[in-house]
């Protein structure tokens, strides 16, 4: 930006700042802290608006003004994709925080973006059910911005990504338009899925207002089962036994880092009757392995690579589910190589996360290395959180031949490039 | 369209590969929905992907507007040629081109049969999971278009869930690649747009699917009620249970006597019945299983049998899956609908049903998805005699409305089509539907692929790549550019 660019844009956030105190109330209308910096580029103002249309009015004002919004929910991903190329204003969901309606009995349930996954889950356990999903912070972490990112755990084997759980979903475009997809009802085919559009969008086509979503019951009894491996081979090969049995398990993943053998943990829900029988199944299936009891806290082993990661980098993989074992084994070879420490889980329907310890530059050719080897197997690797030392890297990687698509699509919904400009894949 | 045009096209497909003649393109004037019928200037039919390519390449050169089509099965007309366009049917891409179940997938061509995947992995205990009735003899690239659902979706989920990748040519003849082997590829979830997009962003060539593992046990259970009330809280009572059956299906008596008079499934006569599956584990179906008998009792159902062979279940389940088709054997003719309602509506919205069906003075059967609140209500009538068509769709049309009015969709799993594209409108704000034509633009920006379908109106996008030639939408007043 040059001076006199600048100049403009900051006459035009003053000029922008009466009329959004007018539609949101002065006292959600804050200027930015350091705290509220994005990838180390520093906002503007900060709007907290308390319904849709004041949500929608705040979007497009910004848009009109030539001015970039950045969408927060609780921030706990906003390091995610990579910094924005501008930022002007966030445009925070905070007081968008409802539970709108809980239809129990058609298992669904309507929700505000700016609700915390745990609030939504403590509402949907009144009634015995549950998002069937095991997203990052649920303290903190909202609807928006879990579908914004596209968060999704263990769970995923079972219940689908959000992708699957998501029926509905209304979005606030950066011209003011407010508009809805899918609908209330679990099956329904009339108009386009947008609602999948916007899942993992990071906020670059549109806010997310509001979502619908079908739940689940929350099961009756659960066990969790660890088996220990000696090898990456073996730790694939009792991955494929379980995936390929007629076992009904709900999670099932390896956990593998530098210092400590491989770990398959596997989950199951049900009643008492038909864990039992699933036990006894799993371990005739997989001796003379032995079965260990293991505490539910392992399915929180995704969140515990982010504790004290000031000094990490992590990655989110998507492999083929038949390579877990290959690309293990070239994520221990490379952290030799540059002398890394590094913690993993890998799903077993193939998506993986990765930390990465060592020096900025060796993991900088360390995490180039291994995007290249999973990009040869048509899997891919990206970037989720950085340490502040690591030099430049894009966070997506190859988003192959569909990516003037991609742009196309933005286009069409964000033509003045207003909402997170700069984050997402290839510059989107 | 110009003799130049035509004869360009048979030097891409060679004489067998393109249809000119009238009394063979009749066969291709509709879909499975004949209350439309429009006659397209020719019907190709590709052998590739290349080929595709080079047909869609001369249309949009040539601004003529294509409709792909499977194996015209659908519901909702949306395979209809547009007059005088030109139709794609991909019959002939029908080969499955890799099995690779250690990563639980299948890459197949678009005019492959859905059956014929389960098929090919059967042997190995895997199936493919969305099952449309009409699963023998539908087209995957027909379901993909479609988003077919069918009705063990309530727990396996629908096309969507199970289209892992897709190659797809644009309707400006390019080709790219939504999805692919491995999940959550970076970038949009085009994939996720594409499916259920009904041929209006352009033509699936190849298709990665996800199969998944046969359950180690099925359980059918047929439970006859009183009426279909009672059926309805037997249903509500296996939800509250905590319980996600495989499926639940309900018909009321009008549909099992066609069901029984078309295929003898040998269903209990009743006023309701729930066919409800369990699978899974066995020790789980079963301790599953008697607490739905205990829940079926308590609301009232007077007979519950449990099938006993595979040949039993495959009985029950014909009985049902037949029941559209076995309607000819009680009405010369019928409408079938599509609705979706929230299930707790389910009772309301019968008993609004069968006012308007006694208003009207004609029979509604009806066949549905219980489990998650889709209906098929079937409107009968006789085109004989003078009125009754006309009355049978404001009736379908009524009954669609009562579904809207009660918080639900114009469709499950049919489609929008040409049939329900006026439905649109009362189902989505004009700000929704432009918002859905604004990424119709990004795909199809001169509105060539399967054009007239889906939306109440189509909107022309902005842009006008070169010299500007009026869209023959335009020309025939039928769209506005914006």
């Amino acid at each position: 930006m040059n001076a006199s660019e600048f100049t403009n844009t900051l006459a035009a956030t003053a000029a922008l700042e009466g009329s959004l105190r007018a539609i949101v109330g002065p006292q959600h209308l804050r200027s930015t802290v350091e705290a509220d910096a994005v990838a180390d580029v520093r906002p503007r103002i900060v709007v907290e608006p308390a319904t849709e249309q004041e949500l929608t009015a705040a979007v497009r004002l910004a848009n009109d003004a030539g001015l970039s919004v950045i969408p927060r929910g609780g921030g706990t991903k906003l390091g995610w994709g990579n910094p924005p190329a501008r930022a002007d204003l966030i445009l925070s969901t905070s007081r968008l925080n409802k539970v709108i309606e809980h239809p129990w009995a058609d298992l669904t349930v309507s929700v505000e973006a700016g609700c915390t996954i745990e609030k939504l889950q403590a509402t949907l356990a009144h009634h015995g059910q549950r998002l069937a999903l095991d997203a990052l912070w649920p303290a903190r972490a909202t609807i928006g911005g879990i579908l914004s990112s596209n968060d999704s755990g263990s769970l995923r084997l079972r219940f689908g990504a959000l992708r699957e759980l998501i029926i509905g979903v209304t979005l606030a475009l950066s011209d003011g338009t407010l508009a809805s997809s899918g609908g209330k009802v679990v099956k329904n085919v009339a108009g386009y899925d947008l609602q999948k559009l916007a899942t993992g969008a990071l906020g670059t086509l549109g806010v997310i207002a509001r979502a619908v979503f079908r739940v689940h019951p929350l099961p009756k009894t659960s066990k969790t089962f660890s088996i220990s491996t000696q090898i990456f081979e073996e730790s694939q090969r009792v991955l494929n036994a379980v995936q390929d049995s007629k076992l009904a398990h709900t999670a099932l993943h390896v956990r593998a880092a530098s210092d400590a053998l491989p770990l398959v943990d596997v989950l199951f829900e049900g009643t008492e009757a038909g864990l039992a029988a699933q036990e006894a199944q799993l371990k005739k299936l997989l001796a003379p392995n032995a079965l260990l009891d293991s505490p539910s806290t392992v399915w929180n082993a995704r969140q515990h690579l982010w504790d004290n990661s000031d000094s990490a980098a992590i990655a989110k993989l998507s492999v083929l589910p038949c390579e877990i074992a290959q690309t293990l084994e070239n994520i221990q070879r490379l952290g030799a190589q540059y002398r890394s420490h590094w913690q993993t889980i890998i799903e077993a329907f193939g998506i993986g996360w990765l930390r990465l310890e060592g020096s900025p530059e060796n993991l900088r050719s360390e995490l180039q290395e291994l995007r290249a080897q999973l990009e040869r197997e048509s899997g891919s690797l990206i970037v989720l959180h950085r340490p502040p030392t690591l030099p430049p890297f894009d966070a997506w990687g190859n988003a192959g031949d569909a990516l003037p698509l991609m742009r196309a699509v933005k286009h069409q919904l964000d033509p003045k490039n207003t909402l997170n400009p700069g984050r997402f894949v290839g510059g989107i | 369209m110009d003799a130049h045009i035509l004869r360009e096209l048979r030097a891409i497909l060679g004489a067998h590969g393109l249809i000119t003649s009238p009394e063979e393109l009749r066969t291709y004037d509709s879909d499975a929905l004949t209350t439309f019928r429009a006659m397209p200037r020719a019907v190709l039919l590709p052998s590739s992907t290349e080929e595709v390519q080079a047909i869609v390449r001369v249309c949009h050169r040539e601004k003529i507007p294509f409709v792909a089509r499977g194996s015209g099965t659908g519901l909702s007309g949306g395979a209809l040629p547009v007059e005088n366009g030109i139709v794609i049917s991909l019959t002939r891409m029908n080969r499955i081109l890799e099995v690779d179940l250690a990563n639980a997938q299948v890459v197949v061509e678009p005019g492959v049969l859905n059956l014929d995947v389960t098929g090919r992995v059967e042997a190995r205990g895997y199936f493919y999971a969305p099952d449309p009735s009409s699963q023998s003899v539908c087209s995957i690239g027909g379901n993909v278009a479609e988003n077919s659902g069918g009705a063990h979706c309530l727990k396996y989920g629908f096309t969507t869930t199970h289209v892992l990748g897709l190659e797809v040519v644009l309707p400006d003849g390019s080709l790219v690649h939504l999805g692919g082997k491995t999940l959550d590829a970076p970038g949009y979830d085009l994939a996720g747009v594409f499916v259920g997009s009904e041929g209006t962003l352009g033509i699936a060539t190849k298709i990665i699917l996800r199969v998944v593992k046969r359950p180690e046990c099925v359980q059918t259970l047929l439970a006859a009620f009183p009426s279909t009330n009672e059926a309805g809280a037997a249903v509500s009572g296996i939800i509250a249970a905590g319980m996600l059956p495989a499926a639940i299906e309900m018909m009321d008596n009008l549909a099992i006597q066609a069901a029984e008079a078309a295929v003898h499934a040998n269903y209990p006569n009743c006023g309701g019945l729930l066919l409800v599956e369990l699978d899974g584990p066995f020790a789980e179906v079963e301790a599953l299983m008697s607490h739905v008998c205990e829940i079926c009792r308590a609301n009232g159902s007077g007979e519950i049998r449990l099938a006993q062979s595979e040949a039993e279940r495959a009985l029950v389940w014909k009985g049902r899956k037949s029941a559209f088709a076995a309607m000819g054997r009680i009405s010369p003719n019928y409408i079938v609908q599509d609705g979706v309602i929230p299930r707790t509506a389910l009772p309301q919205v019968l008993n609004e049903i069968e006012k308007l069906s006694k208003a009207a003075g004609l029979r509604v059967a009806n066949v549905f998805h219980a489990g998650d609140g889709n209906l098929h209500p079937l409107v009968l009538y006789d085109k004989r005699i003078p009125g009754q068509e006309e009355a049978a769709e404001k009736l379908s049309n009524r009954i669609l409305e009562l579904c809207l009015a009660a918080g639900g969709s114009i469709t499950g799993e049919h489609g929008v089509g040409e049939d329900k594209k006026k439905m649109m409108s009362k189902m989505f704000s004009e700000p929704d539907l432009d918002t859905m034509q604004r990424v119709r633009c990004a795909f199809d920006p001169l509105q060539l692929s399967n054009p007239t379908k889906v939306f109440p109106r189509p909107r022309l996008c902005g842009e006008k790549p070169g010299e500007y030639v009026p869209h023959p939408l335009e020309t025939a007043g039928i769209a506005d550019r914006f």
